[in-house]
């Protein structure tokens, strides 16, 4: 019996990764484009001419000030952080739900799943309502948040492993309790404020917000963790692949799933950490963007990483320039708009799958 | 070859599996028989490593797999698990070529080679058609021949194999068998129907409450006197052309 080389394209691969490739280029244009027009929309509109020159100026030092000196704060110092921001929060959501999802094996699992936004949500009342972490400067807001968030994510990770074995079911159920218990923390320390006018921007940070955002160490952070995740999670694709079919399974190809999931929690928490301090709780993209990305390249997490993390950047940050053109010059908390789109898309979603009958 | 010395496993208080011992040889099939809740998943897990025996040593091809990392065991252990993953998305062809990891460093993708090795596993089991579909939209049987092309793609010298013929219908049930059979590598078996394991098996292990009840070439242990008392039910074995078969009957009957 010779070896036969299986020529042309058996097994559906090859075409498949050229419909990904094509699905990345269009979706980097995509995010450009986004970027551009979104830093131009607001208030003040910005042709996208002016906002390109505006940039490849700041960026490059290439071209002659062809703006006004307002024009160009707007832009710089105003929309592009925020824009920024919006990318890496969107980007974070998508890609921490995609590694959840694989985690509990769950495909109605968010980033929040765990806890770690309520955790958060305390942390950041703590600050609103009784000035905790004053010492933190500009950050108070922020480092409590984040701390709030490291303190659920540790319980979460203590209860869950407290068996020996950290199973999906288990995780699961140890965030659930997690997350109500600090969501009553939360609504208590609203209730013994006392304070209408605190508990008003306790409940606008939980309907998330990327007000904060400017060049600041916040944004760095945020950049480094989230560009961090993404990349762990993309080399890591095989064995998320693995673990989302089942433990037996991703035992038998060496993956140890007790191992991996608990290096799943750490990263996944210390991303979701970051971005609900930097933005509060933005819920559904988490939850919508991954189902996206799998329709669009698959299955195969190599794929649904990257794919899931543009998208979820384009998608957070249209649905900010909606909250700040809809009723402008107020501005809409971001939570709202994207539960708004989210619902009825995945309400489509679930009548998708009973069509396929998954 | 892998061997088992003393291996035990306890769910609690309740042993299920007390100081046994198997050697399965290179070339041989065996299969691990035995009634509900004697213990047979069990003691292929701790054989390949999915429970780690408290007591003994396990060893394959002599290196003891305490030693060997998981992705070591994963080259020299391939195992077909109960657990389905029917509800994942993945379709056939990358289901197979998960395989294919163990053999990749974490920042290797699956290559060129990697993809003919699946196309050919894929072949093998005579799913060729099915590499584009989605693996959770397969049949039962359809799904078993996938899993088998999966364990081949590890190119694994041993092949365990978990109830393999569960859920399937009698030609399929022969298939998967008759594939096991004629792949000529080291497999462990487990198995319920004790006709499939007189026509496929070359050597049995029969358990009984977690001990070794008999040990040895399939025509010894496949003995009425032995099964009886074991399985609780009368026995009667024919040997027709060279083929053993046995016959049920519940003595309250007779």
């Amino acid at each position: 019996m010779g070896v036969r080389r299986v020529s042309a394209d058996v097994l559906g691969l090859t075409a498949r990764r050229r419909r990904t490739t094509l699905w990345v280029l269009g979706l980097v244009a995509g995010l450009i484009a986004t970027g551009v027009i979104a830093v131009g929309t607001g208030a003040i509109a910005i042709g996208p001419a002016t906002v390109a020159r505006i940039l490849a100026h700041q960026m490059f030092g290439l071209g002659d000030v062809t703006w006004t000196p307002p024009q160009e704060a707007i832009v710089w110092q105003v929309r592009l952080p925020r824009i920024l921001l919006g990318m890496l929060v969107g980007a974070g959501l998508a890609t921490c739900g995609v590694a959840l999802q694989a985690m509990v094996r769950n495909v109605l699992a968010d980033p929040y799943l765990l806890g770690i936004n309520s955790g958060a949500s305390s942390g950041a009342a703590a600050a609103i309502l009784f000035g905790v972490g004053a010492g933190f400067g500009q950050y108070a807001l922020s480092t409590s948040a984040f701390l709030g968030a490291l303190a659920a994510s540790l319980l979460v990770f203590l209860i869950a492993r407290s068996g020996g074995r950290v199973t999906s079911m288990r995780l699961l159920l140890s965030g659930v309790a997690v997350g109500y218990a600090l969501y009553a923390l939360t609504s208590f320390l609203i209730f013994a404020s006392g304070s209408a006018e605190g508990s008003r921007s306790v409940m606008f940070w939980l309907l998330g917000s990327l007000g904060l955002a400017r060049w600041d160490a916040l944004l760095a952070v945020a950049a480094i963790v989230i560009g961090g995740t993404i990349a762990y999670l993309t080399v890591n694709g095989r064995r998320l692949d693995a673990l989302a079919v089942g433990d037996e399974t991703a035992h038998t190809l060496g993956v140890s799933p007790d191992r991996f999931r608990m290096r799943l929690l750490v990263v996944v928490s210390l991303g979701v950490g970051v971005l609900v301090s930097a933005s509060g709780s933005i819920g559904f993209v988490g939850l919508v963007v991954p189902h996206l990305a799998r329709r669009v390249v698959g299955a195969t997490h190599a794929r649904v990483v990257p794919v899931a993390a543009l998208l979820g950047a384009i998608l957070l940050v249209w649905a900010d320039v909606v909250a700040r053109v809809l009723l402008a010059p107020q501005e809409i908390p971001i939570g709202i708009i994207t539960a708004l789109l989210g619902a009825p898309f995945l309400l489509i979603l679930i009548r998708r799958l009973h069509a396929t009958g998954v | 070859m892998i061997t088992a010395s003393e291996v035990s496993w306890r769910y609690g208080a309740t042993p299920v599996i007390d100081g046994v011992d198997v050697i399965a040889r290179p070339g041989r099939v065996l299969g691990l028989i035995g009634p509900n809740g004697s213990g047979k998943t069990t003691l292929l897990r701790l054989l390949y490593g999915a429970l780690r025996s408290p007591t003994g040593t396990v060893t394959v091809d002599g290196t003891a797999l305490k030693g060997l990392s998981p992705r070591e065991t994963a080259r020299r252990l391939a195992v077909v698990v109960q657990e389905s993953g029917g509800e994942t998305a993945l379709t056939v062809a990358e289901m197979v070529l998960l395989g294919r990891g163990p053999h990749l460093s974490t920042f290797q993708r699956a290559g060129a080679a990697d993809h003919d090795i699946a196309a050919r596993c894929l072949a093998r089991v005579g799913a060729t058609h099915l590499a584009a579909r989605a693996f959770g939209g397969l049949s039962g049987g359809e799904r078993q021949r996938v899993l088998i092309a999966r364990a081949l793609a590890q190119r694994a010298t041993h092949l365990l194999l978990d109830e393999p013929t569960n859920h399937l219908d009698i030609r399929y049930q022969h298939e998967i068998l008759h594939l096991v059979r004629d792949l000529g590598t080291c497999a462990i078996v487990v198995l319920h129907d004790l006709n499939l394991a007189a026509r496929y098996c070359d050597d049995l292990v029969l358990l009984g409450r977690g001990d070794v009840v008999a040990a040895g070439p399939a025509g010894e242990v496949l003995d009425p006197a032995i099964l009886e008392p074991v399985y609780g039910i009368g026995i009667r074995r024919l040997d027709l052309d060279g083929n053993l078969h046995l016959l049920f009957e519940l003595e309250a009957r007779t």
